[in-house]
């Protein structure tokens, strides 16, 4: 019998929601790591019940979970993220050299085969990989000390790596994304890297068309056209048709092009979803109705999902790292917000309904569709 | 025996129900007790003091018999009544934060 696991990273903990292929009535377990903020959780490819956990807190710093009985037990492994060398520095907001601090995993991307492999990208921006299952951890600091580091600032919530896509066709190729530097490829396993970013055009930037700068919110990538990905940037979505190398505007009629998370429908590589959101300054959906928009032609021509999900007084945000969908005949997709609901569609966003109402702020949302 | 009262999102991290009993050789310190702490619950390595050079996290304070330590030398003698375990060495959260 298919289910699927929904693993929910929060402010104060991490929850585990499972349902049956139906997805109509939910177990929820939790808190897990109760009162510690959960940056993000994702299971193995490669064995669905090794789970990893990013653990952090303002007093007591960084910790990695792992469990290996799908979320029933835990246990704490590596938590030593050393940069390599001298770290040197970025700019910090008001342009002066800062020195690069590690500060926590914003996310942790496990390898497509090798359950003892997983990535973690991690603030300020770096990437970190573990080959023993997390308890040891290693710089791939081809990409921090990319010649452009220097000159990259943070975002308003810190100049975090949040997004890393590997890819399943070409070995050893994989995209990153850093606010508020931009995206980035490496094509020989995270050794060099470079970015890949013409086309985006931010005007909170001096040069609008610069190499790196750019507040890219979120990638996303279908497994079976991973040379398609498409980007929700600070302002604009948008699209690449060749891994990256250039990136045109999809926004098309979306009411605002403003937002974080972006997905794509595990089937239809042309169908892709995004919550817009009113503004930098208002992180609320326009008019307080949430709505998800979904385009079924990869971009430009969007439509608005309604069914289920509030349409008055909403006032919530759908963070980067939140939103995602499952691999059921029946695409499901789900995303948690900053009100700590996290919605359901069975029916590739047709119809919604909350599986859960009251959780904490959610900070990230993964599925694993269970066989 | 050294008694050391940890934080309850420390104590949770590491099962730890109630005070730890530990035993120190040597001279008792901060660090020695932090070195015993830690060689004893490896998953707190890292959570109250960096794993580079044993800093205190800024949000961790230590307290015993009614003083702040936090700013002490790791390697300053403790009070006797610490060393004796009439008092306990507390590790606390400090009040920050939501």
């Amino acid at each position: 019998m298919s289910g699927v696991r929904v693993l929910v990273g929060t402010r104060k903990g991490a929850f585990i929601l499972t349902s049956d292929g139906r997805r109509e009535r939910w177990e929820v377990s939790g808190p897990h790591f109760a009162g510690w903020e959960i940056y993000h959780v994702k299971g193995s490819p490669a064995d669905p019940d090794r789970l990893f956990a990013s653990q952090s807190s303002s007093w007591s710093g960084q910790v990695i979970q792992r469990s290996d009985d799908g979320g029933v037990t835990w246990e704490p492994v590596g938590n030593r993220f050393s940069y390599d060398g001298a770290p040197g520095t970025h700019q910090w907001y008001d342009g002066t050299p800062h020195p690069w601090e590690f500060a926590r995993v914003w996310h942790l991307e496990p390898s497509l085969n090798d359950p003892d492999t997983v990535y973690a990208g991690v603030e300020d921006a770096g990437l970190f990989r573990s080959t023993d299952g997390g308890r040891q951890w290693a710089e791939l600091s081809g990409l921090r000390c990319h010649n452009s580091g220097p000159s990259w600032q943070p975002g308003a919530g810190g100049m975090c790596l949040h997004t890393l896509l590997l890819d399943p066709a070409e070995p050893g190729r994989m995209f990153a994304a850093i606010s508020a530097a931009g995206a980035f490829r490496s094509d020989d396993a995270g050794q060099t890297w470079r970015p890949v970013n013409r086309g985006l055009q931010s005007e909170g930037i001096p040069d609008p068309d610069a190499e790196v700068g750019h507040c890219v919110h979120r990638l996303a990538m279908h497994q079976a056209r991973p040379n398609v990905l498409y980007m929700q940037k600070h302002w604009d979505v948008m699209r690449s048709d060749d891994a990256g190398e250039s990136w045109h505007e999809v926004s098309g009629d979306l009411p605002t092009d403003f937002g974080f998370p972006i997905d794509v429908h595990a089937h239809e590589p042309d169908t892709v979803y995004v919550v817009p959101i009113t503004s930098d300054a208002e992180h609320f959906p326009p008019e307080g109705k949430l709505r998800v928009y979904r385009s079924r032609t990869g971009g430009d021509e969007w439509e608005p999902l309604t069914r289920g999900l509030p349409q008055e007084h909403c006032y919530v945000n759908v963070l980067r790292d939140a939103m995602t969908v499952d691999s059921l005949d029946s695409c499901g997709v789900y995303f948690g917000t900053t009100g700590g609901q996290v919605y359901a569609s069975a029916d590739a966003g047709d119809n919604w309904a909350p599986i859960v109402r009251d959780l904490p702020a959610v900070l990230s949302v993964e599925v694993q569709t269970l066989s | 025996m050294i008694r050391v009262v940890l934080p309850a999102h420390l104590r949770a991290l590491a099962h730890i129900n109630g005070e730890v009993e530990l035993a120190v050789t040597g001279p008792v310190t901060q660090r020695s007790i932090l070195d015993s702490l830690e060689s004893h619950y490896p998953m707190l390595r890292g959570t109250i003091r960096d794993h580079d050079g044993g800093r205190r996290r800024a949000f961790i304070r230590f307290f015993a018999c009614e003083l702040d330590l936090s700013h002490e030398q790791p390697d300053a003698l403790l009070p006797a009544a610490v060393v004796t375990g009439a008092e306990p060495y507390l590790i606390v959260g400090a009040m920050a934060g939501g």
